[in-house]
């Protein structure tokens, strides 16, 4: 247990870390987003409008950058991420708000299915190596090799547009109300299936590829030939003995891909113009919309500390080497 | 002797296959009866292991049984050959008759589940109508029998000593009662204090359970006091077997005396520790005639051209593949063959 509380004490330290590092990289870029808006206003802002812009972002001249600071941490410690530049004046967290369950949801769905998936073939594919199995390794490799943006562009000219089952961009059909009514949710299905499809494509084969390796390692254990010699069945074998050992590495590597969920998936987001929050720091990033980046890579570093929290706890629970204790 | 309870019949083993290959072991007959220890010793990488793999069906790839018959002879019913067995009978087959020991017993134990898990699993699998409850006893009784506290019944595989491991190891291999108890190197990895007690209480368990043991070693002088009889192997061949008595008072190989002056004896006089000069033939080029004779200090006329076969010298109950051996072998063989009886 103490081994957990110090890595939770780590992880909030880096957390910090991560939110002071995200306050002062904004302001120590140069540009200026109250100017550039000013700029785009044509002149019509007046000076005490200007100065009330300032203070509204959180970037007010007149205070000191330490009394800026803490005024951002409280602000943090009550959900409040200021305004966002682009959907000025809705604030960050209504943005991030509505475009988060878009991108959890696929992507999130997506790399859990990647991951059981990859893994379970990874296991058939290590333990018994000759036949259909050894076709699966070559397939998927060349799979992932080939770069998501044209996988993306494929399977959009395959199987969107004119005459194409699916629809080529979105997270729904404009005409529809996101609400719990069937049209809404099957039109949001089917904007899925083609992202959802091209991660897997070039996500599984990654775990395909770790599984298989780690079960050919496992597999020449002696404690694989003693179950072999106690007469166990071979689905005993391979389950209980070769992929319980196996599966470790491939633990960690998942609660880490968790992780990336927010921020893995620009690409995708962006060839599929989905509303997720890939798509969305692309936005930022081309308004200079530094409220809004900051609370993405917030959101981004965060999960990925929970991630790495979650990978600790899923070793402890599944390697008693880990637990010292005892 | 009582009745042979496994039969080992020419049995060869090769790793690889085609042009490639080399032959392990060659043609090796052995025969364990029911209830007896027979020995097994012979230097590192003379293809023990391979045969205790082999004739187990538990060969890794690139390892293939190449000719012969592994004869198990149950207490009631008609023989089998266990190479012969489809994958069920030979899973019914395995551990409830004949269970294994291995060398690597430090990871003989899988590190991610308790020990009472890997102690049930295996009654589970032979014994369907066993209850959980009726297992986790019989896995307590099983610890008892080696002398482990019960409480680490539910230890991992870590938190236990090298010696308890190869006690559960040993528990395990009897958990259902089998008639042959296949050990190889058991108490290599161990220290020789650990290694004097898991001797003794295998004897003891032996004497009280009934069951055979083919014990594989390295260590001959170990062998010697615990064994009835005792297989010599060399470059995967058998060249000499006798009861354990003959074979310590009087080896009648030169690799076999060589071995025994390789170990200091256990108990018993002291012989000067010489070792074999050399080192362990190459499979893939294997000396002609005896594969010994560039090693043999005693090596004559025949030994290079001539491979000699395993067989009795002049009384029936041993036998040695030795031209030391063979009357008229050469010309020096007969004046020899008196001062073979080198005692130390
Ligand atoms: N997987 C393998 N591939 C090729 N040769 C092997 C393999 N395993 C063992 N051998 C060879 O077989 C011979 C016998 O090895 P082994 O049975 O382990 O001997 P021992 O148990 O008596 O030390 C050795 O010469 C070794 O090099
Ligand atoms: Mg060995």
């Amino acid at each position: 247990m103490s081994y957990l509380l110090r890595r939770i004490g780590f992880y909030l330290f880096t957390a910090w870390a991560a939110i002071t590092i995200n306050f002062f990289i904004p302001r120590a870029i140069p540009g200026d987003p109250v100017q550039s808006m000013v700029n785009r206003a044509q002149g019509q802002i007046d000076s005490n409008a200007i100065h009330s812009l300032y203070v509204l972002f959180g970037m007010d001249t007149d205070q000191s950058i330490f009394s800026q600071y803490f005024e951002y941490l409280g602000q943090l410690l009550r959900g409040d991420l200021g305004l966002s530049f682009t959907f000025f004046p809705t604030p960050v967290s209504e943005v991030l708000g509505d475009s988060l369950p878009w991108t959890i949801a696929l992507v999130g769905l997506t790399t859990i299915v990647s991951f059981v998936l990859g893994t379970g073939l990874g296991v058939l594919v290590g333990w018994r190596r000759g036949g259909w199995a050894d076709l699966v390794l070559p397939v998927t490799t060349f799979l992932s090799s080939i770069p998501y943006f044209w996988l993306g562009l494929i399977a959009i000219t395959l199987f969107a547009g004119d005459g194409g089952a699916f629809p080529s961009s979105g997270g729904y059909d404009p005409g529809v109300t996101p609400s719990f009514t069937w049209d809404f949710i099957s039109s949001a299905v089917l904007h899925s299936v083609l992202p959802a499809v091209t991660i897997l494509i070039t996500s599984m084969s990654g775990w395909i590829m770790s599984m298989r390796n780690m079960m050919v390692t496992v597999s020449q254990e002696d404690y694989i030939t003693v179950a072999h010699a106690k007469g166990l069945s071979e689905r005993r074998v391979m389950v209980s003995y070769a992929a319980r050992n196996a599966l470790l590495p491939n633990v960690s590597g998942f609660a880490m891909s968790l992780g990336l969920i927010v921020g893995g998936t620009l690409l995708m987001e962006i060839v599929f113009s989905y509303p997720g929050v890939g798509y969305e720091l692309f936005q930022a990033l081309g308004a200079k919309d530094y409220p809004l980046m900051q609370g993405i890579f917030l959101v981004i570093t965060l999960s990925v500390l929970v991630a790495n929290l979650l990978a600790d706890v899923a070793y402890l629970a599944l390697d008693p080497r880990t637990r010292r204790e005892g | 002797m009582s009745e042979p309870v496994l039969e080992i019949k020419n049995l060869s083993v090769d790793y690889g296959m085609g042009p490639d290959a080399v032959q392990a072991v060659r043609d090796v007959s052995l025969t364990l009866h029911r209830g007896e220890v027979l020995g097994l010793a012979g230097e590192s990488g003379s293809g023990k292991s391979t045969l205790a793999y082999g004739m187990t069906r538990l060969l890794p790839p690139p390892g293939v049984v190449s000719g012969g018959e592994v004869v198990y002879h149950p207490q009631d019913g008609a023989p089998v050959d266990i190479l012969g067995l489809n994958r069920p009978q030979l899973r019914k087959l395995r551990w409830s008759e004949i269970s294994i020991v291995f060398q690597g017993a430090m990871n003989s134990l899988n590190p991610v589940h308790k020990v009472v898990t890997q102690l049930c699993d295996v009654i589970k699998a032979h014994d369907k109508r066993s209850t959980p409850a009726s297992r986790r006893a019989r896995a307590a009784e099983l610890m008892k029998l080696v002398g482990i506290n019960t409480d680490r019944l539910d230890s991992y595989p870590h938190q236990l000593s090298g010696g308890m491991r190869q006690r559960v190891m040993i528990a395990m291999a009897l958990a259902l009662e089998p008639s042959v108890v296949i050990m190889d190197e058991p108490t290599t990895a161990l220290d020789v204090v650990m290694q004097r007690q898991i001797l003794t209480q295998l004897a003891e368990l032996r004497e009280r359970l009934g069951f055979a043991v083919l014990f594989i070693t390295h260590d001959l002088s170990l062998l010697v006091e615990l064994s009835d009889r005792i297989a010599i192997m060399y470059g995967g061949r058998i060249v000499e077997e006798a009861n354990a008595r003959q074979l310590y008072r009087e080896p009648l190989h030169p690799y076999s005396l060589g071995l025994l002056k390789s170990f200091p004896a256990l108990r018993g006089e002291r012989r000067e520790l010489t070792g074999i000069p050399g080192s362990p033939p190459d499979l893939r080029a294997m000396p002609s005639g005896c594969a010994f004779h560039p090693r043999c200090p005693r090596a004559f006329e025949p030994c290079a051209d001539r491979d000699p076969v395993l067989a009795a010298p002049e009384d029936k109950t041993r036998s040695v593949a030795c031209w030391l051996h063979v009357p008229g072998a050469g010309r020096t063989a007969e004046n020899s063959t008196s001062s073979t009886t080198a005692r130390s």
